[in-house]
C-alpha cells in the first residue's frame, strides 16, 4: 500500500518512530486521563495505518480524496459529492529540511512543514489526495500553492479580506459556487440539494460534538487536559466523520459526568490559561506540553484547531440550493481569521472566550513570520488588558531550542497571575 | 532560621544567605558546564563565609536558567519573580526593572504593591545580552569588565546596525578596519544594546524608578547608553548581579514562614 502511494519508506519509518516516542512521552504519561481518550490514542497509533487503508479503499472504489489546510474550504461541498476531505500535516520540524531544498528559509514553519511532507514523500494523506484545495488567507500559502501545483493538482479559493462588506460576500459566494462546480467536474456527479443538506447535517453534528467537549472545559477543574482536547481537534481533520462524531460525543458524555463529580486535571493552585492565535497543526504539541508540564491547565483554544472550527453551525434559512450556499457563505464568514481587516469581531471573541472559560491569562501563539497574527496581537492584548486578563505572547516555530526559554516565560507568567509575595 | 537563594545563570552562579532579612553572605562564581556543581560550590562557600553549616538552612530557593538542575533546592522560582523581589529590596521605589544577564534581557514592570504587573524577555537569540558583550570584548581585545569604561571615553560612538552576534562581529571588524577607534566601537555596541532594550522598556511601559540589575549593569558604558536612550536616570545597585539570588533568598524566607517547603522538589530536566 505504501509503495502504491509513492512514499519514501525509509524516511517515513524515521518519522513514525519519532512520533510514537513523542506521543508516548507527552500523552500517555498524563495523569487521570478520560477513558474516552483511548479511541484517540488508537487513531494516532493507526494514523499512518488503518485510516490510510480506509482512504485507499475509498479511492479504489472510485471516490475522491481532497486535501486542505484551512477551515475556509467548505467541506460540506466535498462530502456532498461523496468525496472525503483530509486536513493535511503541517506541524512538524521533521519535514522542514526537505522543504528548504526548494523554498526560502525565512517563511512560516507551517508552510515549510506541509510542503516538506509532499516533496519528501513522507505524508500518506498528502499522497492519497486527488486534489489539494488552498486559499488566500496569507501571502505565504498563496504563493506556495502555485509551486505545490507542480507536485499535486492544487485549486485555490480566494478569501475576501474585508469580510463584512457586500462585495466580499458576493465574491465569496461566487468562489463557493465555483468550488461546487469544481467538485462536480472532478467526481462527474452533480451536487443535489438533498446530498448537500445531508452533508451539512453530517458536519454540523461533528462540530456540535466538538463544541460539547469544549463546553465541559469550563468546569473547574477542567475534566480533560488541553493536550488531549487539542488532540481531539487535530484528529477531527482527518478521521472518518460519523465515527469521529460518535466517539467525540461519548467523550463528551464522560467529561460531563466528570464535571458533575468534580473530577478533573491540572493543579488547583495554578491559574487556568487560554490559548489564542496561530493554529497548531498535528503534531505540533509544543506550547500545550510546555504549559501543562507545570500543572497549568489549558482550558480553551481560540484557534483554527479549536473554537474557530466548531463554534458556528451552518444554518440554512430556506430549502433552495441558493439558500444552502448562502448559509455556507454566512458560516464561513464568521471564522475570524487574522487575515480579515478590520477584525474587531476576533478581538471581542477572544475577550469573551477568556471570560467564559474563566481564564486567568491568555497565551498568544505566533508562528514565526506570521505577520497577521503577530500584529493583531497588539489589539488583542489591549482588549484583554481592558478586561483585566493579562496576555503573554510567544513567538516560536517547531524547533526545540527555545523550549527552556518559553518555559521560563510561561512559568513567570503563572507566578505573575498567582503572586507568591 | 537562615535561608539561601541560588541564582544559576548562563554565565555566573550567585548565592545569597539571609537570616531574618539580614544578608549573611554573598557569592559569585562561574556557572561553567555544570550548574548543579557550581550551585553546590557556591552554597558551600557562602555557608562557610556566614559561619553556618548546611543543616542551618531552613529553605533553599533556586532561580535562573539552571534553576531546575540544582537538586538541593526546596523550590524553584523564575528569574522574573526573583529579580523583581531582589530589585525591590535594593530599591523599594522601583517600578521598572531592567535586567540584562548572560543569556537574556528582561524588563519587568512592578505594581505599587511590588507585584509583577507585566514583563518582557528577549526571544530565542542572545543578542543584546552579556554573552554578546563578551564576544564583542573579544573582538576589541579588551576585558569585558573594562569595556564600559572604554566606551565612556568615546566622543563619537560608531553606529552598529546589526544586533545579531555573528553579524555584529563582522560589522565591528569592518569598523575597526576602516579606522574607527575601539572606544567608538565599544560605545556603539552599548548604544545598540541600549536601543534594543529601550524598545522593550517602552513596550512594557516606563515607570520610575528604573532599577538596572544583572551582570551587565556593572558595565558603565551600558548604564550611560540606556540613560541616554531612555532620557532618565536609573538606579544601579552596588551588587546588581546579585539581585536574583537576593530575591530568591527573600522569597525563601517567605516560603519558610508560610510552610511552603512541603512542595515537592522538581526533578531535574
Amino acid at each position: 500500500m505504501w509503495k502504491e502511494l509513492g512514499l519514501n519508506l525509509e524516511k517515513h519509518d524515521v518519522l513514525l518512530n519519532a512520533l510514537g516516542t513523542i506521543y508516548g512521552d507527552l500523552f500517555l504519561t498524563q495523569k487521570n486521563r478520560p477513558t474516552g481518550m483511548q479511541y484517540f490514542d488508537f487513531v494516532i497509533s493507526e494514523v499512518h495505518g488503518l485510516r490510510i487503508k480506509e482512504l485507499v479503499d475509498r479511492k479504489k472504489a472510485g471516490k475522491k480524496i481532497i486535501g486542505a489546510f484551512c477551515l475556509y474550504v467548505p467541506e460540506e461541498l466535498v462530502y456532498a459529492s461523496d468525496a472525503t476531505m483530509v486536513g493535511l500535516c503541517g506541524g512538524a520540524d521533521f519535514s522542514i529540511p526537505d522543504a528548504e531544498a526548494v523554498l526560502p528559509r525565512n517563511i512560516c514553519p507551517l508552510i515549510k512543514s506541509f510542503f516538506g511532507f509532499k516533496v519528501g514523500g513522507t505524508c500518506p494523506y498528502f499522497n492519497s489526495c486527488d486534489m489539494v484545495v488552498g486559499e488566500t488567507t496569507c501571502d505565504g500559502k498563496k504563493k506556495v500553492y502555485e509551486i505545490l501545483d507542480d507536485y499535486v493538482p492544487t485549486y485555490v479559493m480566494e478569501i475576501p479580506h474585508k469580510i463584512d462588506t457586500p462585495q466580499a460576500k458576493a465574491l465569496w459566494l461566487a468562489e463557493v459556487k465555483q468550488f461546487k462546480s469544481k467538485m462536480e467536474e472532478m467526481t462527474g456527479k452533480v451536487i443535489e440539494k438533498d446530498s448537500l443538506k445531508d452533508a451539512i447535517r453530517l458536519i454540523n453534528a461533528k462540530r456540535a460534538a466538538m463544541k460539547r467537549v469544549s463546553e465541559t472545559r469550563k468546569g473547574s477543574p477542567p475534566p480533560i487536559s488541553g493536550l488531549d482536547a487539542l488532540l481531539v481537534n487535530q484528529v477531527s481533520f482527518y478521521d472518518d466523520v460519523p465515527r469521529f462524531t460518535q466517539k467525540t460525543n461519548e467523550l463528551a458524555d464522560e467529561l460531563e459526568k466528570r464535571n458533575r463529580q468534580g473530577n478533573g486535571v491540572g493543579d488547583k493552585n495554578k491559574p487556568r490559561l487560554m490559548f489564542s492565535g496561530c493554529p497548531m497543526a498535528i503534531p505540533n504539541w509544543k506550547l500545550h506540553s510546555i504549559i501543562e508540564s507545570m500543572g497549568v491547565p489549558v482550558v480553551a483554544e481560540e484557534s483554527c484547531i479549536g473554537s474557530r472550527y466548531f463554534t458556528d453551525p451552518v444554518e440554512p434559512k430556506g430549502d433552495s440550493m441558493d439558500s444552502l450556499l448562502e448559509a455556507l457563505v454566512s458560516k464561513y464568514s464568521k471564522i475570524s481569521c487574522a487575515c480579515f481587516t478590520p477584525n474587531k469581531e476576533r478581538v471581542s471573541k477572544v475577550v469573551d472566550m477568556a471570560k467564559d472559560f474563566k481564564a486567568s491569562g491568555v497565551v498568544y501563539n505566533v508562528l514565526q513570520y506570521c505577520h497577521a497574527y503577530n500584529i493583531e496581537s497588539i489589539k488583542v492584548e489591549k482588549a484583554l488588558k481592558a478586561a483585566g486578563v493579562p496576555m503573554l505572547k510567544i513567538e516560536t516555530d517547531y524547533g526545540s531550542e527555545d523550549v527552556e526559554q518559553i518555559r521560563t516565560r510561561v512559568e513567570a507568567f503563572t507566578e505573575m497571575l498567582h503572586p507568591v509575595r | 532560621m537562615a535561608v539561601a537563594g541560588v541564582d544559576i545563570g548562563a554565565v555566573a552562579t550567585k548565592v545569597a544567605i539571609l537570616a531574618d532579612g539580614r544578608v549573611l553572605s554573598l557569592q559569585v562564581l562561574p556557572s561553567g558546564f555544570d550548574g548543579n556543581g557550581a550551585a553546590r560550590r557556591g552554597l558551600g562557600r557562602a555557608l562557610k563565609e556566614a559561619g553556618l553549616v548546611r543543616g542551618d538552612l531552613g529553605f533553599v530557593m533556586s532561580t535562573g536558567y539552571g534553576r531546575r538542575v540544582f537538586n538541593e533546592a526546596n523550590r524553584t522560582i523564575t528569574e522574573i519573580t526573583a529579580h523583581a523581589e531582589g530589585a525591590l529590596s535594593m530599591c523599594p521605589e522601583a517600578r521598572t526593572v531592567i535586567d540584562i544577564g548572560g543569556q537574556d534581557s528582561k524588563v519587568i514592570s512592578l505594581r505599587e504593591t511590588g507585584e509583577v504587573a507585566n514583563f518582557m524577555m528577549n526571544d530565542k537569540c542572545a543578542a543584546g545580552t552579556g554573552r554578546f558583550l563578551e564576544v564583542m570584548a573579544g573582538v576589541l581585545h579588551v576585558r569585558v569588565d573594562k569595556m564600559g569604561k572604554m566606551a565612556l571615553r568615546s566622543t563619537s560612538p560608531a553606529k552598529i546596525n546589526s544586533m545579531c552576534t555573528v553579524f555584529s562581529e563582522s560589522e565591528v571588524i569592518s569598523l575597526l578596519t576602516n579606522g574607527r577607534s575601539r572606544e567608538d566601537v565599544a560605545a556603539g555596541l552599548c548604544e545598540s544594546i541600549g536601543r534594543r532594550v529601550s524598545s522593550m522598556v517602552r513596550y512594557v511601559g516606563i515607570k520610575e524608578k528604573v532599577v538596572f540589575t544583572g551582570g551587565v549593569a556593572k558595565n558603565v558604558g551600558m548604564v550611560a547608553a540606556l540613560e541616554k536612550e531612555l532620557k532618565i536616570r536609573m538606579v544601579v545597585p552596588s551588587d546588581p548581579q546579585l539581585a536574583g539570588a537576593l530575591g530568591a533568598a527573600l522569597l525563601a524566607e517567605k516560603a519558610l514562614a508560610e510552610g511552603r517547603h512541603v512542595v515537592a522538589v522538581p526533578t531535574p530536566g
